[in-house]
């Protein structure tokens, strides 16, 4: 039994393991997984002074309730999350991008996430966790991953295996922001859609829906009109793609979605925008736009340079 | 032998085999992806076959679409179609509480569920390709009376062991899940295991099944 551990007092809402995620893998059906929201996954390990792929705890919308034990050791929390960290019987309210040091008995209490969906909590060392296929994210819907492949548990222990000696507090300054247009590219499918369901789809509001999760988010609206065929001989999927089931409804996939798909892709999110998507809570309005390959590669290449720059601010 | 490579967003590439669903075209596709995966190309992080399509999926830091398409164009394409190939039997129990909707099917195909029955098991069937949720089998083909397209709204869950038909294929779920097929009854077998990491799916591509109608009674004893 490791001496260093959290009592998780309460579990929030789906708390899981996760990295950066797992390859070579979807032609047996396994997905990406991983941290939904990359940036701040990897702010969040170089604030603890880890290696950036390291693996944390992603929470959604409420957070664990965790009780330490065991020696000093660093945290830290990035997205839009409100938590506090007890000490004896003061209530210190936490920020996020900016590392706290721990002491035995304190209790760290993820609230919320404000406005948005995912945060993250790393600890400065290393959780003792399964790895499988090379990665310790949890995919809840095939049980793979740490944890048994488990959401976190309300009373578990989570055991942590080695703990960073380096203590100095890390902070970054830097607030997340909320987009409402996602950018994307044409789908292998577009031409499947009437003209109107083609003008639909890019002038009118779109709305996340409650039936989202880490595997994809299903948006109402407009009914986007299909006059081709509404079945298509299923064919792999890519985190990102906009699927439009006979409905009318689109669906988005997200880091955990099925490896193969039926129903016709009408556009793929570009990669710069996947982070401020996922963060999208329900009820949160959307318009899409259209954009071409080679801007949607530059726009990563500057979204992932601003990510570095973030990280390398981090001191 | 691919008919166009175009982009899947902007980090994936999509490689269009044809229209058609048979397994000369299949076996193409299987062709290609096994090649791309002795490459072992830096950048590229997935390949998704399917029955006429491969999706190649990379890593937009390191590689760009241009660039892995190049690659593709370029590359030695295994002759071998010589794999190992398995004969399974799959149980399948069609009470009332697992046949979700054969009421549905009766419906739309104008025949009755012993018809339907009839037509689906001890017939043989062939793997195209594994995928959607861990270890789901696509298998084919179908006789025509079975064709019937998918669920308008697909179900939010869909309980494990469910063995649905599309079209002119038959599914089974590995796992609870999201899904649109039509269900016609559920098997008590083990389909993927995760802790066989080397080999964790019961069907591959390639493999022929047949299905094997259950009781209840045998359903509820399979495992023991």
């Amino acid at each position: 039994m490791s001496k260093n551990y959290f009592k998780i007092l309460r579990a929030g809402i789906n708390s899981t393991f996760q990295d950066d995620g797992r390859n070579n893998l979807y032609h047996i059906g396994i997905p990406f997984s991983g941290a939904m929201d990359n940036r701040n996954f990897l702010l969040v390990n170089k604030l603890v002074g880890n290696k950036l792929k390291n693996p944390v705890i992603e929470f959604a919308y409420q957070g664990p309730l965790l009780k330490y034990s065991g020696e000093k050791i660093n945290i830290a929390i990035t997205g839009d999350v409100n938590f506090t960290i007890k000490r004896n019987n003061n209530l210190l309210n936490g920020i996020c991008y900016q590392a706290y040091t721990l002491e035995h008995g304190d209790e760290l209490d993820i609230i919320s996430t404000n406005k948005s969906v995912y945060g993250y909590l790393a600890v400065g060392g290393e959780f003792d966790i399964k790895y499988q296929w090379s990665s310790c994210s949890v995919n809840t819907k095939a049980n793979i991953g740490a944890n048994d492949g488990k959401k976190l548990e309300t009373n578990q222990r989570v055991n942590i295996l080695k703990i960073n000696q380096d203590l100095g507090i890390k902070k970054l300054d830097y607030l997340n922001t909320k987009i409402e247009n996602i950018r994307l590219i044409k789908g292998t499918n577009f031409d499947y859609f009437s003209e109107n369901g083609k003008k639909t789809f890019f002038e009118k509001e779109f709305f996340v829906s409650k039936l989202s999760d880490r595997m994809g988010m299903r948006l109402e609206g407009p009914k986007i009109e299909n006059i081709v065929n509404t079945n298509i001989k299923s064919e792999g999927l890519i985190k990102g793609v906009i699927q439009v089931p006979a409905d009318g409804n689109p669906i988005i996939m997200l880091s955990d979605h099925g490896t193969i798909g039926g129903y016709p892709k009408i556009g793929v999110v570009i990669s710069a925008d996947y982070d401020k998507l996922v963060q999208l809570t329900p009820g949160s309005k959307i318009k899409f736009e259209e954009i071409e390959l080679s801007n949607a590669e530059t726009l990563f290449k500057l979204y992932d340079l601003e990510t570095q720059n973030l990280i390398s601010q981090i001191r | 032998m691919i008919k166009n490579i175009s982009n899947l967003g902007d980090a994936a590439l999509y490689c269009d085999f044809g229209k058609e669903v048979n397994k000369e075209i299949n076996s193409k596709v299987i062709r290609y992806f096994k090649s791309i995966q002795k490459e072992n190309i830096d950048g590229i992080n997935n390949l998704t076959p399917s029955y006429n399509k491969l999706i190649v999926s990379f890593n937009l830091r390191k590689i760009n679409f241009q660039m892995v398409k190049r690659k593709i164009e370029n590359l030695n394409i295994i002759n071998d179609d010589k794999f190992e190939t398995n004969k399974i039997q799959i149980p399948v129990c069609c009470d009332e509480n697992f046949s979700l909707d054969i009421k549905r099917l009766e419906e739309i195909l104008k025949i009755n569920r012993d018809k339907i029955y009839e037509k689906f098991f001890g017939k043989e069937f062939f793997c195209y390709m594994t995928g959607f949720i861990a270890g789901m089998p696509f298998l084919g083909d179908l006789e025509n009376e079975l064709h019937a397209k998918r669920l308008e709204t697909p179900r939010v869950k869909v309980p494990k062991g469910s063995v649905g038909l599309t079209e002119q294929f038959a599914n089974i779920y590995t796992f609870e899940s999201p899904g649109g097929w039509n269900i016609i009854g559920n098997t008590p077998l083990n389909i993927f295991d995760s802790s066989k990491e080397k080999k964790p799916n019961l069907i591959n591509p390639g493999d022929t099944i047949i299905f094997e109608r259950i009781t209840e009674n045998q359903y509820q004893n399979y495992n023991e």
